[in-house]
């Protein structure tokens, strides 16, 4: 397969794969494919492979094996040239302590090749857009966490990547600034900007990309639209019961039996979670058959799947773990 | 738009040319930052050679403590520790511009990530750092040859070797630099004060400042042991290039600081590389 032929795909990995010293497998032969225009988001757990993952995508992190192909450049064979191609906002607060925050975005453009001219205008432009020119001559210190990530979003997409790279963008922000970062995040998408984005948050997972792969141990489980994983549950209610019975296990089996539309039920450390095609009906039935199993009930709730359910069905584990 | 293309706002340029632009602004930024911090980095520089010329060359000849006695000798003194004192600014700022700067960036941070992706090859990161830390050594030097010149209390006899000053001087400078680079990839913010207290001491008080290398005769161990010291070399080449006294032959100093640069050089790019691709 020649990667670079298609030009709606931003991003192609062919079973890339990392081991760290020690024989750490941080990335098991993952096979990508981003396409232009879309969010792209990387949920998995800390320690999944995420960054490994976008770490290779910006030749940050050499690959052990497997290929990486951004904005049709090899990123093991050509990095200088891939990093043209690609803006990244890392975990960390990476902004230029010794420049002001104006300074911090002329001097990007002009790593990047841009005239000092134009490097200037579309600082200002910047900073206007993402509502940080009041403190254009701010030293980077005396900026909030929430100001200092849109400063580093605006610095990553100020040479126009063809591709958009944020690690974990919203953790340790504030909800108002994760709110503010998710609408800038849609503003650029309706521009056209294609954008990866690594996270444990299932809300944002959720929220705003198109399409999701679940990572875990360094494997992809799944691949799809929110949408569509939360489909594949198979069940559009789940019923979260709490209840202090020692046998789970059986209680489970029997809600799965008799429940009608019961698609699954597996014993959690609070209770029993099951799952039901078709909510008509399921709390009354849920009860009786606690009546006659002898288990007391302290607590039911219903909701519809939600990737974290789709995570518990792939791996086992809660997320959250 | 094709996968290729580059962005409007950017002239479509090779990646040698983008590298080469992104070199040079590498280097701006430096500048411009060491220009906005002038009011630290005149001080910084100025002041330990200031008090080492004031107290060695002028306090003692006038308190009758000068060191090789009164009158000619002092003289002789005051004219050999220029170039002592040209040559510990440099090594200094070398150490200062570029080794201080990335133990912070390295350790606490990480700014370096954000340097990193700049589009050219990572080496040439590493390499800006020891251009921008040699013409930082360069200006320090500049500001600081003055001093050595105006302040001591005997009279300074200057003999410029041109030939020698031009060549050895960006020599110089680019060792430190790359020295610098060296240090800055080696040390952590926890081991920082190991650089100053247990490696830049011995080389400044060991680095031929006060006294030129030949005059090490009597004590051969020694003078054989601060053939290690990369200060010395810079030290000798400035007295050879500055005055007539005898030194440390040319055939010496050259290739030694041709050599030390390009060993530093080396270890630094390694250690660079393996800090910032995992």
């Amino acid at each position: 397969m020649t990667a670079s032929t298609n030009p709606d795909e931003v991003i192609v990995t062919e079973n890339l794969t990392k081991v760290y010293p020690g024989d750490i497998l941080a990335v098991d032969g993952l096979d990508l494919s981003v396409h232009r225009g879309e969010i792209f988001g990387l949920l998995g757990p800390n320690g999944a492979g995420k960054s490994t993952t976008a770490g290779m995508l910006t030749t940050r992190v050499l690959p052990t094996s497997g290929r990486a192909i951004v904005g049709g450049v090899d990123v093991v064979a050509h990095p200088a040239q891939a990093k043209r191609l690609i803006g990244v906002v890392p975990q960390s607060n990476t902004l230029d302590r010794a420049l002001t925050v104006y300074e911090n975005l002329y001097f990007h453009g002009r790593f990047f090749g841009m005239s000092a001219k134009t490097s200037k205008t579309e600082s200002l432009r910047l900073l206007e857009q993402f509502r940080l020119s009041e403190r254009a001559s701010a030293p980077v210190l005396a900026l909030s966490g929430g100001m200092a990530q849109r400063l580093m979003v605006a610095r990553a997409v100020m040479h126009r990547p063809s591709i958009l790279f944020l690690d974990e963008p919203t953790a340790g922000l504030d909800p108002q600034s994760r709110i503010a970062l998710w609408e800038i995040l849609s503003e650029l998408h309706d521009e056209g900007q294609t954008i990866l984005l690594t996270t444990h948050y299932m809300e944002e997972a959720d929220q705003l990309c198109h399409r999701l792969a679940i990572i875990d141990h360094g494997r992809m489980l799944a691949l799809d639209t929110p949408e569509r994983l939360k489909a594949s549950v198979g069940a559009d209610t789940i019923v979260t019961i709490s209840t202090d019975t020692p046998d789970r296990e059986a209680f489970a089996a029997r809600l799965r039996s008799t429940i009608p539309g019961a698609t699954g039920a597996v014993p959690i450390e609070t209770g029993v979670r099951l799952e039901v095609q078709g909510s008509h009906g399921v709390l009354p039935a849920v009860v009786a058959v606690a009546d006659e199993a002898g288990v007391s009930i302290s607590d039911l709730r219903l909701d519809e799947p939600s990737l974290e359910t789709v995570f518990i069905n792939l791996t086992g584990k809660d997320l959250r773990e | 738009m094709t996968t290729i293309e580059t962005p409007l706002l950017i002239p479509t340029r090779s990646a040698r040319a983008a590298g080469v632009t992104a070199f040079r602004a590498l280097l701006a930024r430096d500048l411009h930052v060491l220009v906005r911090n002038l009011r630290e980095f005149l001080p910084r520089t100025l002041l330990q050679p200031l008090l080492l010329v004031f107290v060695f060359a002028y306090v003692f000849p006038k308190i009758g403590q000068g060191i090789g006695g009164s009158g000619a000798a002092a003289s002789a003194f005051s004219t050999m520790l220029v170039a002592g004192v040209v040559g510990l600014a440099v090594l200094f700022q070398g150490i200062q511009s570029v080794a201080l700067p990335l133990v912070t960036e390295f350790g606490v941070t990480r700014e370096i990530e954000d340097r990193v992706l700049a589009p050219l090859p990572v080496d040439f990161v590493a390499i800006e750092k020891i251009t921008s830390g040699a013409l930082q050594s360069l200006f320090s030097a500049i500001i600081v040859f003055p001093i050595a010149y105006f302040v001591p209390a005997t009279p300074v006899h200057l003999n410029v070797h041109w030939l020698i000053l031009l060549t050895l001087t960006p020599l110089a400078c680019l060792m430190c630099g790359a020295l610098g680079l060296m240090f800055g990839t080696v040390f952590n913010p926890r081991t920082l004060p190991m650089l100053f207290g247990v490696v830049v001491l011995p080389i400044t008080f060991l680095g031929c400042i006060y006294y030129p290398w030949a005059a090490l005769a009597p004590i051969k161990w020694l003078q054989i042991a601060v053939l290690a010291n990369p200060l010395v070399y810079v030290t000798e080449g400035f007295r050879a290039a500055l005055t007539n006294a005898p030194t440390m032959s040319l055939w010496a100093i050259y290739p030694m600081l041709i050599g030390l640069t390009a060993l530093f050089t080396f270890i630094g790019l390694r250690n660079f590389r393996k800090r910032v691709i995992a």
